[in-house]
């Protein structure tokens, strides 16, 4: 399988008054067209690993890596222009909170225009059936009038539909979901996961999925990345996840109560185990 | 007597009722779970009680005395609320002593400096802890600062509205062992909000399914563990919590250490 994007000995640094302070710290990895997970805890440094691929990380952040290959781009040494034509259209990414990452003066039908229009020149007519067809493709029921509704009006479920719809409709190769439903109730989360997951798979696109929830990333990824402390410290397949064998991803699997819970206490992880924590 | 009782509650925001006719007994000693999705009405019920819902209607009773609309010291002695974030929660500006200290000097408590050394002890928190700001506790500390500062009037009767989802999932076991711990050494009665079923299996005796501002079942959670609920509803909530997938993999790999 070519893989879409190689990532070697990844790092993101911060400087901070007491020396720079790694945040990522030397992480390799190669997506195909596949469903990779990473989970980690706050602070596991694995929405930095996300942004560093879109080159997001602001300065005084500082990324630097030994490879980061997007198909025939080396994404190291491209300009913030040609970044831009890359952003979006090629890879792009589902942010956390629809609340906030909306345009609230703007319509939904225009937002999801406006993602497609900045990369492609096409007809008025054309533009808006693509709108529709692809807020349909959602499951929206109507969507001619939520095309006409502004953010405030749709509730978190839909409008993180809506978010999927605009980092989708230019067709991306590989999407890269940022805790995409942790804003949303357990019922929602559900149905916004099977919709990415179908239009994934279909358009045979890479996902990266980044989520503290080891029990979401199981479900829907093809291969999980642990992350703590800013490296990867277990890589395994989804179904094998159970079988972990890394300290830290055991003690997360067993802190997590069960829906058949009968222990008296939860073992609690042992931080010091592992080198810092 | 039940620690809570609840009759015929119907709680208004100005002209819109957000909960019908809830009818809830919940016995001393007992953890009696609230569970359903955004706007249900869940969070609502416990703001009702706590005081911070105050148009409502019917009955609410706290250990037999029934609770007025207003503002009341003799509730908020028997009865206190810990909040989903612990980072809106705690005052910024406010030693963790100054937090715990405070609701002491309202209810005119002396021997203020012995209770909040016993408090931080009792919540897990070093004595370094005691004069240092919010800012300066990760998440999991945090909450246990909020636990404290709700525990400081020895309370019989704990509202507990989500206090583990912000949280990290080893930071929210640490939290959770903590609210079971406290509960057994001071026979504290807990009311919990959450949507996290797996949550109440552990912490909870008894959940009652919400929907719509209506109770749509009670059942013990013996039920929930054996996935036997009865309502259509409780079933299609518990299918999409989805944690039964992973569990007995887990169990058959943690046992052959």
């Amino acid at each position: 399988m070519a893989a879409l994007l190689e990532v070697e000995n990844l790092r993101v640094t911060f400087p901070t008054p007491r020396g720079p302070v790694d945040v990522v710290r030397g992480i390799s990895f190669s997506l195909g067209r596949e469903r990779l997970g990473i989970v980690g805890e706050s602070g596991s440094g694995k929405s930095m690993t996300g942004r560093s691929i879109l080159k997001l990380v602001r300065p005084p952040g500082r990324v630097t890596a030994d490879r980061l290959q997007f198909g025939t781009t080396d994404l190291l040494r491209v300009t913030e222009r040609q970044m831009r034509t890359i952003r979006g259209a090629r890879i792009s990414m589902v942010m956390q909170d629809p609340k906030f990452s909306l345009n609230p003066v703007m319509t939904i039908g225009a937002q999801i225009a406006e993602a497609l229009r900045t990369h492609q020149k096409l007809p008025r007519r054309t533009l808006r059936e693509r709108v529709l067809a692809m807020l349909e493709s959602v499951r929206i029921s109507e969507p001619e009038r939520v095309a006409a509704l502004y953010p405030h009006e749709v509730s978190g479920g839909m409008g993180q539909r809506v978010m999927i719809a605009m980092m989708l409709i230019p067709e991306p190769e590989i999407l890269i979901a940022d805790e995409p439903t942790s804003a949303l109730d357990v019922s929602v989360q559900a149905q916004v996961l099977d919709i990415i997951d179908d239009l994934v798979s279909r358009k045979g696109m890479g996902l990266i999925l980044i989520s503290h929830d080891l029990n979401l990333v199981a479900e829907y990824c093809d291969r999980i990345l642990v992350m703590h402390g800013g490296q990867v410290v277990e890589s395994c397949a989804a179904r094998d996840l159970a079988k972990a064998s890394h300290p830290y991803t055991r003690g997360l699997l067993a802190a997590m109560p069960r829906i058949d819970e009968t222990r008296e206490m939860l073992p609690v992880l042992d931080r010091g185990a592992w080198g810092q924590a | 007597m039940n620690a809570l009782d609840l009759a015929g509650l119907d709680v208004f925001y100005r002209e819109t009722q957000v909960t019908y006719g809830i009818d809830l007994a919940i016995a001393e000693g007992e953890s009696f779970a609230l569970v359903g999705e955004s706007g249900s009405g869940k969070s609502t019920v416990l703001k009702a009680i706590a005081g911070l819902a105050p148009q409502w209607r019917g009955r609410i009773a706290v250990l037999g005395q029934e609770r007025s609309h207003g503002i009341d010291r003799g509730f908020a002695r028997r009865c206190q609320m810990v909040f989903q974030d612990p980072y809106g929660s705690l005052h910024p500006r406010k030693t963790v002593d100054a937090t715990l200290s405070e609701p002491l000097a309202i209810h005119r408590i002396g021997d203020a400096d012995r209770r909040v050394t016993q408090m931080l002890d009792a919540v897990g928190l070093d004595p370094r802890f005691r004069f240092r700001f919010p800012h300066q506790l990760s998440g999991g500390q945090r909450q246990r600062v909020a636990i404290a500062r709700a525990l400081m009037l020895e309370p019989k009767i704990l509202l507990l509205d989500e206090p583990t989802s912000a949280l990290d999932v080893s930071v929210q076991a640490e939290i959770l062992n903590l609210l079971k711990r406290l509960r057994r050494e001071q026979g504290l009665t807990y009311l919990l909000v959450t949507h996290n079923l797996p949550v109440v299996s552990f912490l909870c005796d008894r959940l009652a399914v919400m929907r719509g501002g209506r109770i749509l079942e009670v059942a013990d959670a013996g039920r929930l563990r054996a996935g036997t609920l009865e309502h259509s509803y409780s079933r299609d909530l518990l299918a999409t919590s989805g944690s039964h997938a992973l569990a007995p993999a887990l169990e058959t790999s943690l046992d052959a250490d």
